[in-house]
């Protein structure tokens, strides 16, 4: 890899470009989709493999090319700058996620209190909105306040997003669900919602809810049979 | 992958802007239970310095003692490793799968 290539790869990366890097396994030959002119086959191979993000081996002309998508990272949206918050951002920046904060309160959302992090002061449906919650994006509601989390919720339930979890236990998440039936949500979407959020590890403290957040937002993506269970709603019909 | 926050790439241009001699190893293809998926990188320098893994820390070793040559060549090379070829023995890829590396000179 030439210099100039891997400037160009971190370029993009920091832009938050998808890019796939392209590699000639004989001799090493380079190209950078969709920056440089690839081959048709290849650009096909590199879609592909940033939609999956999963690399792959493809043959071209008899010869084997590497594909390597870069996807930028993961999006996790936190509403309320709470102490559950506090333990969660900096455990999930390791796991790949960019993070922000959403919470209209300023005394919580404050750079001592989540350093370094994205923080957003508007309100939630605003800051839901701004953000544009895509298939890449997980999104978390922590502040118990349905004036807070509901409006959250309700954006985060017209996105794509492949997450989203709700604090708060089955008899809060009872009302919610009525809640947001009366906005308008059918019962499939509301199952999206995972609440009690978490996977049951019985987490007591801040780390530890954060710890069964994070576990839950990996089981998910990855397809783990334990984040399937039953929606919420049925539980609650049970 | 971007799924890793292992900026490894990052630590390669680091040690190239430091003057390092650097090579990056990528996992390309896996066969049975390979710890790492495909995309993986492990960065080498001339000098010793390691950034990131291609396994679980069978077949670094082995890995980087290829780099060296690929440094002083600037060739690549495609590597094998593997429970059918008897280096996976010597690398100690007890875990019994087989995969394909790529490894590159920065340059």
């Amino acid at each position: 890899m030439t210099p100039a290539l891997l400037a160009r790869l971190r370029a993009a990366q920091a832009a938050k470009q998808p890019v796939a890097l392209l590699t000639r396994l004989s001799d090493g030959h380079q190209c950078l989709w969709p920056e440089d002119a690839c081959p048709g086959a290849l650009a096909e191979a590199a879609q592909a493999a940033l939609r999956e993000d999963a690399a792959r081996t493809v043959a071209l002309d008899g010869e084997p090319w590497f594909v390597h998508p870069h996807n930028p990272p993961l999006r996790l949206i936190v509403v309320g700058a709470v102490h559950i918050a506090q333990a969660l951002v900096p455990m999930a920046l390791p796991l790949g996620f960019a993070v922000t904060v959403i919470d209209p309160r300023r005394a919580w959302a404050t750079a001592e209190r989540f350093p370094g992090i994205a923080l957003r002061h508007d309100w939630p449906d605003e800051a839901m909105a701004a953000l544009a919650p895509d298939s890449r994006t997980a999104v978390v509601t922590l502040t118990h306040d349905p004036k807070l989390d509901d409006p959250a919720l309700d954006v985060a339930l017209r996105s794509p997003c492949f997450y989203i979890g709700a604090l708060g236990s089955r008899r809060t998440h009872a009302k919610r669900v009525a809640r947001l039936r009366e906005m308008g949500h059918g019962e499939a979407a509301i199952a999206r919602i995972h609440a009690p959020v978490g996977l049951a590890i019985e987490a007591v403290t801040a780390p530890e809810i954060a710890l069964s957040i994070l576990a839950e937002l990996v089981a998910v993506r990855r397809g783990a049979a334990l984040a399937a269970r039953a929606a919420p709603a049925a539980e609650q019909a049970a | 992958m971007s799924e890793s926050t292992e900026d490894v790439l990052g630590t390669a241009a680091q040690w190239l802007a430091e003057g390092e001699t650097v090579a990056i190893a990528t996992v390309v293809e896996t066969w049975g239970s390979s710890p790492r998926p495909p995309g993986s990188r492990l960065a080498v320098t001339a000098s010793g310095r390691l950034a990131g893994s291609v396994s679980g820390g069978c077949i670094e070793g082995a890995v980087a003692e290829a780099a060296r040559e690929t440094m002083r060549t600037g060739a690549p090379q495609l590597l094998d490793f593997g429970i059918s070829d008897e280096r996976a023995w010597e690398v100690g890829l007890a875990c019994g799968g087989r995969l394909t590396v790529f490894v590159e000179k920065l340059a």
